[in-house]
C-alpha cells in the first residue's frame, strides 16, 4: 500500500512500566517487554541541538538535529513500548546538551524518560552525534553515547541511538538498526511483476535491486554478511541465487538439474539449506558455500521444504506433507531424528526459528485463513498472533521480539507488509512504495 | 476351404432373400396415392412455390492435429489438466486429456514442450512451488508412459505465482490447480 505508517494500533497491553521509588542514585526506570497491561512509557525526545550552524550535503546541522530526534521518536513509538510526547508540549528545551536538564519541566509534562543530544560536524566533514538518556524522576543519566558517521548516514545514527535507548530501558537488544529485504509487487495479478527490494526496517532508504523482468521470490538475509539468497526465474529456470549487496554481484547457487527453492542461511552464514525437486519430489539439501559440497538431508516421497536452522545450528525445522498434510517437523541438522511438532487443527507452514532459539514462528492454515503464530521448538505453547484473511511468511526481528509478515487483504486484494509483537499486540503496517510480500529481516548491522 | 465356400454361398443366398423381401414390402398402390396427394396440393396453391436449390456449405478441413502450435494443441487435446486440492493425482478426465496430448505430441515429433505446474492460493508460497512441481511431474510422467520421449518435455513450477483466474472460491481455485502443456522449451 502506498500510504504511510497507519496501523491498527490495538489496545496496547504489551508492557509494564516499572518505576523505581528509590533514590536518584539508583535509577530504576524499566520497561518490561514480557508483561501485559498499562501504558507505553512516556518519553521526551527534543530536537538534538546543533553545536554550530553548519551546512552539509545532508542538510543544515539544525535540520539534521531535528531529523535525528524525529527518527528516534518514530522508532520508539513503533515498538509499542514507548509513547514519545508531542514536542509542542515541551516547556523548555535545554540550550546545551552539556548542562543538566531542568527535570521539573519534564516532570510537569509527565515525561518519565528524556533523551537529549547534540550534533556537530568535524573538520574532516564527519557528523558527530551524541545523546544522553535520563530518568526524569530519579534525575539521573541512564546512558550516554557518541557516534560518528558521514552526514548522509544520520538515519543510521538515529536508529543506533533508538536501539541503545530500547536496550537500556527493556534489557533486550534493540532492532532498529536493521534492514528488510522483500519482494515489491506491481501489475496484473495474472502475471505479477516482482522485484527484489531493500529498505531500512522503518521503510526508509528504499531501493529496488532487480528490474522485474524475471520472477523473484523469497529473499533471505545472511546472518553475518551483506548477502542475500533468493529464488529467481532467470531464463525461466527457477534456481536459488546468492546476491552480494556490497558488490552487487549475483550468482546461481550450485549446478542443480532441477528447481531449487526455499533457501535459508545457516547461523554461521557458511551454508545454505534449500529444497531440490527431483522428478517432482522436493527434499531438503544443504550446500557448503566454501566447498560448494552438497549434502542431502531428507529422503521422503512427501514434500519437504521451508527449512530453517535453530540459532545454534544443531537442528532444522521444516515443512513436510509426509503425514498427509502440511505440518511442521524438527530434525537434527544431519537429517536424523525427524519429529513432528505441529498437532493443532489445520495445516502449518513456513516455520522459522527465532534468533533467540526459544520459539518457532509459522503460518497456520485453517478456517479459510492464514494466520501467523508461534510455538516452542517441542510444539508446546502454540499462540496465534494475527487474524486476517491471509497472513503468511513470518520473519523475526534480530532480537526475536517482533515478527514481520505479508498480508493479502480479501477486500482490496492488496498485499502489504505488517509487523506484530510476540504478545500479539502492536500490529502495524510497514510502509512500502508498492505492494509487498516475502519480507526478510536482516540481522543487526555491523558497527 | 469347403466350409468357407459354403459359408459365402449361404451369405449370398441370405442377402438375396432380404433384397426380395424389401421389394415386396413396397405397395404400388401406396405410391399412387402419394403422387395424387402431391398433385392436389400443387393445384390448391395460388402462387408458384419457391423451389430453392439445396444449400450446401463448403469448408476447408485441416489435418485434425493441425500445425505444431499452442492453439492446435488446445483444439485437439486441451492444454491443461486439473487437480484436487493439495493433490497431484491424475483424475480419469486428466488422463483422457493427457492421452490426447500424447497423440498430438506423437503427430508432431519435432515439438518440445514444457509442463507448467500451478497451485491455487490456499497454500503457502514455498509449499505451493513444491506442489506445482509435483503436478507438472505427474503430467509429464504420464505422457512419458504413453510413449513421449522424456527429453522432449521440461517441467517448471510457478506455485501460486501465475493464476489462470483471479479471485477466490472453489470455482476459481479449481481452475488454478493445473498442469499446462506449453509448446516450446521453458529455458531460454
Amino acid at each position: 500500500m502506498k500510504h504511510g505508517l497507519v496501523a491498527m494500533f490495538r489496545g496496547l497491553l504489551g508492557l509494564v512500566v516499572f518505576l523505581g521509588l528509590i533514590g536518584p542514585a539508583l535509577a530504576n526506570l524499566k520497561v518490561d517487554v514480557n508483561r501485559g497491561t498499562v501504558d507505553p512509557l512516556p518519553i521526551a525526545v527534543p530536537d538534538f541541538i546543533p553545536r554550530r550552524a553548519l551546512a552539509t550535503p545532508a542538510g543544515s546541522m539544525q535540520e539534521i538535529g531535528a531529523n535525528v530526534a524525529a527518527v528516534i521518536a518514530a522508532d520508539l513509538r513503533r515498538s509499542g513500548l514507548f509513547r514519545p510526547l508531542d514536542p509542542a508540549a515541551f516547556i523548555s528545551e535545554p540550550q546545551s546538551a552539556d548542562v543538566r536538564p531542568r527535570f521539573a519541566n519534564w516532570r510537569a509534562i509527565a515525561s518519565q524518560a528524556l533523551v537529549t543530544g547534540q550534533v556537530d560536524q568535524r573538520s574532516d566533514g564527519l557528523l558527530v552525534a551524541e545523546f544522553r538518556l535520563w530518568d526524569v524522576l530519579a534525575e539521573a543519566q541512564l546512558t550516554g553515547l557518541r557516534y560518528t558517521a558521514q552526514p548522509g548516514d544520520w538515519r543510521r545514527i538515529a536508529h543506533k541511538i533508538a536501539d541503545a535507548i530500547y536496550e537500556r530501558l527493556t534489557g533486550e537488544a534493540g532492532y532498529f538498526d536493521s534492514r528488510v529485504v522483500y519482494i515489491a509487487e506491481s501489475g496484473n495479478k495474472l502475471n505479477r511483476r516482482k522485484r527484489l527490494a531493500i529498505m531500512d526496517q522503518d521503510g526508509h532508504n528504499h531501493m529496488f535491486l532487480t528490474n522485474g523482468d524475471d520472477l523473484v521470490l523469497t529473499p533471505r538475509f545472511s546472518p553475518n554478511r551483506q548477502e542475500i539468497t533468493y529464488l529467481a526465474y532467470y531464463n525461466n529456470q527457477p534456481r536459488v541465487y546468492l546476491y552480494n549487496l556490497d558488490t552487487g554481484k549475483h550468482e546461481v547457487l550450485g549446478d542443480f538439474p532441477n528447481m531449487t527453492f526455499a533457501p535459508r542461511f545457516s547461523p554461521d552464514g557458511n551454508r545454505v539449506i534449500l529444497s531440490l525437486a527431483e522428478n517432482g519430489n522436493s527434499d531438503i539439501y544443504e550446500m557448503d558455500l566454501r566447498t560448494r559440497g552438497v549434502r542431502r538431508l531428507t529422503t521422503h516421497p512427501g514434500i519437504d521444504t521451508s527449512p530453517s536452522y535453530s540459532p545454534d545450528g544443531s537442528h532444522i525445522v521444516f515443512n513436510s506433507s509426509r503425514g498427509g498434510s502440511q505440518q511442521i517437523y524438527v530434525m537434527r541438522s544431519d537429517g536424523s531424528q525427524v519429529e513432528r511438532i505441529s498437532f493443532g487443527n489445520g495445516r502449518y507452514a513456513t516455520p522459522v526459528w527465532s534468533p533467540r532459539g526459544d520459539l518457532i514462528a509459522f503460518t497456520k492454515i485453517g478456517d479459510s485463513k492464514f494466520r501467523i503464530g508461534v510455538m516452542r521448538p517441542d510444539g508446546s505453547g502454540e499462540r496465534v498472533l494475527t487474524n486476517s484473511y491471509q497472513d503468511e511468511g513470518p520473519t523475526w526481528s534480530p532480537n526475536g521480539r517482533v515478527l514481520m509478515f505479508f498480508r493479502l487483504s480479501q477486500e482490496s486484494g492488496e498485499t502489504t507488509l505488517w509487523s506484530v509483537d510476540l504478545t500479539g499486540y502492536n500490529e502495524r503496517q510497514v510502509p512500502t512504495p508498492l505492494e509487498a510480500s516475502d519480507p526478510a529481516w536482516s540481522p543487526i548491522l555491523d558497527k | 476351404m469347403i466350409a468357407k465356400t459354403f459359408g459365402l454361398q449361404a451369405l449370398t443366398v441370405a442377402s438375396a432373400a432380404l433384397f426380395l423381401a424389401a421389394c415386396a414390402s413396397t405397395n404400388p398402390a401406396d405410391d399412387e396415392a402419394t403422387a395424387r396427394a402431391a398433385a392436389d396440393a400443387a393445384e390448391q396453391a395460388t402462387q408458384p412455390q419457391a423451389v430453392p436449390a439445396p444449400v450446401v456449405e463448403e469448408e476447408q478441413i485441416t489435418d485434425p492435429f493441425g500445425d505444431a502450435t499452442q492453439s492446435s494443441l488446445e483444439n485437439y487435446a486441451g492444454d491443461r489438466v486439473f487437480f484436487a486440492f493439495d493433490s497431484s493425482e491424475l483424475s480419469p478426465t486428466a488422463r483422457q486429456t493427457l492421452q490426447r496430448q500424447a497423440e498430438w505430441l506423437q503427430k508432431h515429433r519435432s515439438v518440445k514442450a514444457t509442463v507448467e505446474g500451478h497451485a491455487d492460493e490456499r497454500g503457502t508460497r514455498e509449499y505451493n512451488l513444491a506442489l506445482g512441481e509435483r503436478r507438472a511431474a505427474a503430467a509429464k510422467n504420464y505422457l512419458v508412459a504413453l510413449g513421449i520421449a522424456p527429453d522432449r518435455l521440461d517441467t517448471i513450477s510457478y506455485g501460486k505465482e501465475r493464476p489462470a483466474v483471479l479471485g477466490s472460491g472453489e470455482n476459481v481455485w479449481r481452475q488454478n490447480r493445473r498442469a499446462v502443456l506449453t509448446v516450446g522449451r521453458s529455458g531460454a
